[in-house]
């Protein structure tokens, strides 16, 4: 399913509605995403974060919550949101370190559950757009799965993915054609990460790790990374996984 | 719920106006904060399209352009754009392109208006334009430090008690007032309608100067009545006002003499030089000892110390006027002295001469670094052999004297050494004569400098001479003031400035530009062709500007901006050498634009654009020929 364009998430999501127990997932499910064929320029989204406590979804836990909507346009702080959500494993010394969460902080953070009910309603009708999909996914899969007995899955638009594709060349002719110029001078391969790849389309540097200001850089990342590569009449069924 | 969008909150608290915002504003006003990403190149702005947004750059640059093309101004980090179509009636005026990748901050019209209606600052700067940000900007600038001679009430500089007379008393009577009193001035009131004390207001001023001008050269009877030759409408300050602000308004109207009022009452009067003495005893003091040091080491030394005198009169926040004139006065007083020693050391002169200095000495803009520009004009009696050999070693002797004291030679050799620069009066006569009637370009792009002269030692008529025949040449030749004019245009501002910085393309300086070079000196050079154009006696460019304004030569409203920018440009130059004398360095004119603080880079952009808009405006008068010239 990752990255088959044909894959059809009309029908993956009426046959997840058939089987949905809770409410706020049966709501969310009731609209499906956009058709595939739908111009990006015209779909609405919802850059989205996760903090977790380390990188295992099966063993680590979710501990905050960003997400932005936007469109190829606009990005709306109105929609903006910051949860934090009580970790259903123990918090590591490590994870407070790398995210500057501590302990005292998360005492007045909601259950899972309750931040599933602000994320779902705010995802409704947008398609996710994620930096690195395999944290996202594997992490609401997860603990959906372990919380609720039920399992989340939608379509999502990587932008490491979509940043991997513009290096390696989007085109057959491009990509041999980057294949030859790695053969004449051999080049490092672009970092990938968050930041260095805002760096290329001159986007500011944030501090990272921080749940909503991520989400804020992933929509802003997409915007450029659409601006300069792909037009607004671009299927969204080419960039979404 | 909080929300915790911090990168945006944190960066439009970097930036006026935002900065001045309570934080629970600026947290509700993030909420409504919509953000967009516009590729190198592409339109933000379309002319005459409908906009609701304000516009602040989080990364990236902007191009303001008229809807001719012509770029109008460029915008960085943390700057706005599209307020003006907010403030009348959200129609986009000057287009607005990305020139770099640009990261952008929409403000919906909602927020905006509800900012301007709740903060009176806020509503300020966005409603101000270049002209008027920059006055505020150099105002608010010599607020900000808290200099004795900014705190201190103008009260406390009336060194005497008021003398006033009735303005119905005749000239002669005026005069012995005055005479009597040993005072300058007189103020002259409406002793004959006023019933009380309390009635008494200020009609009229007089000077010592006034009874020169207006009643002994027209051959006035001296029984009239003083009211016909008194300055009417007089500008007069406040007691409590501070001493800054007093002096600026005697800068702005060209003033010597300002009447101080209290609870209506005029209570006395302060001439500039009490302002300056005020504060500056160190440069009094210093004046002073010139004259006292026997050799030109005891010169050097005092040279040195002009350069304390110097930064401490930037740290109590004098102007470059007070500044440009007390460095100038000094440097006039060691060319002098060296003239002294000189003449002591080879004999007294073999014919009569006089002592030109030429530039911002002449103009009273010298800094700190000033290359020497000088020149004799002799009596028509000189014979070259037998009286040169005198004159060339007092000129080699003060030219190296002046170099010892740190005014560089000048490297376009306009020194007195020069033989070319050694003649009597009526070879330069000729000089000048030359220059004006038959004029070319290149030949003026040296000698405009001639054009700003001062005799400072001597025989002063020799450089009245001079000036007039300049003032008489200079109105009815037309081809003069466009070569002038041509070269007034050569050097323009370094404008869309923070990133895109037009650096200086040479030499050492290659991330620079030279502020004098590409600031004051356009200026100065552009000033200096509206002044000749209106037959103005005035030197200093301030002072230029003011004549220029009452001849009428400036479209309305425009000679002030003018004089701001030369005072902002001139007091960042003015700052960054005396950082450079604190730190020990050699002071010089090249400005990094990452050094300059975000003020000084929004402001300097501001009197650049100044400058720019009347280099257009010269430009436009010596294509349609359109001087007024009696």
């Amino acid at each position: 399913m990752e990255s088959d364009i044909s894959f059809d998430w009309q029908a993956h999501f009426e046959s997840l509605s058939e089987k949905a127990v809770h409410p706020g997932l049966i709501s969310y499910l009731d609209e499906p995403p956009v058709p595939g064929s739908t111009p990006i320029g015209q779909v609405r989204m919802l850059a989205l974060d996760f903090e977790t406590t380390g990188l295992d979804a099966k063993r680590d836990a979710i501990i905050s919550i960003g997400f932005i909507p936007f469109t190829h346009d606009r990005i709306y702080c109105q929609g903006a949101r910051h949860l934090l959500v009580t970790p259903d494993f123990p918090l590591s010394e490590e994870s407070v370190a790398f995210h500057g969460i501590t302990h005292t902080e998360l005492e007045g953070a909601a259950s899972f559950a309750r931040a599933l009910d602000v994320l779902l309603p705010a995802m409704k009708g947008h398609v996710v757009v994620v930096h690195y999909h395999a944290i996202e996914r594997q992490f609401l899969y997860h603990t959906t799965l372990r919380r609720m007995g039920e399992v989340l899955e939608f379509p999502m638009i990587d932008t490491m993915a979509v940043e991997a594709r513009q290096i390696k060349g989007r085109t057959r002719l491009g990509r041999m054609r980057n294949r030859l110029k790695g053969w004449i001078r051999p080049e490092p391969a672009p970092s990938l990460r968050l930041a260095d790849t805002r760096q290329r389309y001159g986007l500011p540097c944030y501090q990272a790790h921080h749940a909503l200001t991520d989400a804020l850089a992933t929509a802003e990342l997409l915007q450029a990374q659409l601006r300069k590569g792909y037009s607004p009449d671009t299927p969204v069924s080419s960039l979404w996984m | 719920m909080e929300i915790e969008l911090v990168e945006i909150k944190n960066h439009l608290k970097r930036f006026s106006p935002f900065k001045a915002l309570p934080e629970t504003v600026l947290n509700d006003l993030v909420s409504h904060i919509e953000v967009s990403y516009y590729q190198n190149g592409t339109k933000i702005l379309g002319h005459r399209q409908e906009n609701h947004y304000l516009y602040y750059i989080r990364s990236g640059a902007v191009e303001i352009k008229r809807s001719n093309g012509q770029l109008y101004s460029r915008c960085g980090e943390g700057e706005t754009f599209g307020q003006f179509s907010l403030l009348r009636g959200y129609k986009v005026r000057y287009p607005a392109w990305a020139i770099e990748d640009a990261l952008i901050y929409l403000i919906p019209d909602e927020q905006f208006q509800h900012l301007c209606d709740t903060f009176d600052d806020f509503a300020d700067f966005m409603e101000e334009d270049h002209g008027s940000r920059l006055l505020s900007a150099t105002t608010k600038n010599r607020h900000s430090s808290a200099s004795p001679l900014l705190m201190t009430p103008v009260r406390k500089l009336i060194r005497r008690e008021v003398v006033t007379a009735s303005e119905s008393v005749s000239i002669k009577e005026a005069a012995k007032i005055m005479s009597n009193a040993r005072v300058s001035s007189l103020v002259l009131l409406n002793n004959d309608h006023a019933k009380s004390a309390a009635d008494l207001e200020v009609k009229g001023l007089i000077t010592d100067r006034d009874f020169r001008e207006r009643a002994i050269i027209p051959g006035l009877s001296f029984s009239s009545p003083v009211k016909t030759i008194m300055s009417t409408n007089v500008i007069t300050c406040q007691a409590e006002d501070h001493a800054f602000e007093a002096m600026l308004t005697m800068m702005r109207h060209d003033l010597h003499h300002l009447p101080v009022l209290s609870h209506k009452q005029v209570v006395g009067v302060i001439n500039i030089g009490d302002i300056v003495q005020f504060e500056s005893h160190g440069t009094v003091f210093l004046a002073r000892e010139i004259f006292k040091q026997p050799d030109v080491t005891g010169l050097k030394r005092i040279a040195r110390e002009m350069r304390l005198s110097f930064v401490q009169l930037v740290n109590e926040g004098a102007n470059s006027h007070m500044i440009g004139s007390a460095m100038s006065g000094l440097g006039r007083n060691i060319c002098q002295r060296l003239l002294q020693l000189g003449e002591s050391e080879f004999g007294p002169p073999p014919v009569p001469y006089c002592f030109l200095v030429f530039g911002s000495m002449a103009r009273e803009e010298q800094l700190i670094v000033a290359d020497q520009d000088h020149a004799f004009v002799l009596h028509d009696d000189f014979i070259e052999a037998e009286h040169d050999a005198y004159f060339k070693s007092l000129a080699q002797f003060v030219s190296d004297g002046l170099s010892t004291c740190g005014y560089p030679y000048c490297s376009g050799d306009i020194m007195a050494t020069n033989p070319r620069w050694r003649q009597p009066l009526s070879v330069w006569q000729t000089y000048f004569e030359n220059w004006i009637e038959r004029p070319n370009p290149e030949a003026l792009l040296h000698c405009s400098i001639f054009f700003d002269l001062a005799g400072i030692h001597g025989e002063g008529a020799y450089a009245d001479q001079l000036t007039s025949l300049i003032r008489e040449k200079v109105k009815s030749s037309q081809r003069f003031l466009n070569c002038l004019a041509h070269n007034a245009l050569l050097r323009t501002p370094p404008l869309g400035f923070f990133k895109t910085f037009v650096l200086e393309p040479d030499g050492e300086h290659k991330h620079t530009f030279n502020l004098k070079r590409r600031g004051t000196a356009p200026i100065s050079d552009l000033v200096r062709v509206h002044a000749l154009a209106c037959g103005s006696d005035a030197l200093n460019t301030l002072e230029r500007i003011d004549d220029i304004h009452a001849a009428d030569l400036l479209p309305e409203g425009t000679s002030d901006d003018l004089k701001e920018a030369m005072e902002f440009i001139s007091m960042v130059r003015i700052r960054h050498q005396a950082l450079q004398l604190e730190k020990e360095l050699s002071p010089d004119n090249n400005i990094e634009p990452e050094s300059l603080s975000r003020f000084e880079r929004r402001h300097l952009k501001d009197a650049f654009q100044v400058l720019r808009n009347q280099q257009s405006f010269l430009r436009y008068l010596t294509k349609g020929s359109g001087w007024r010239i009696d």
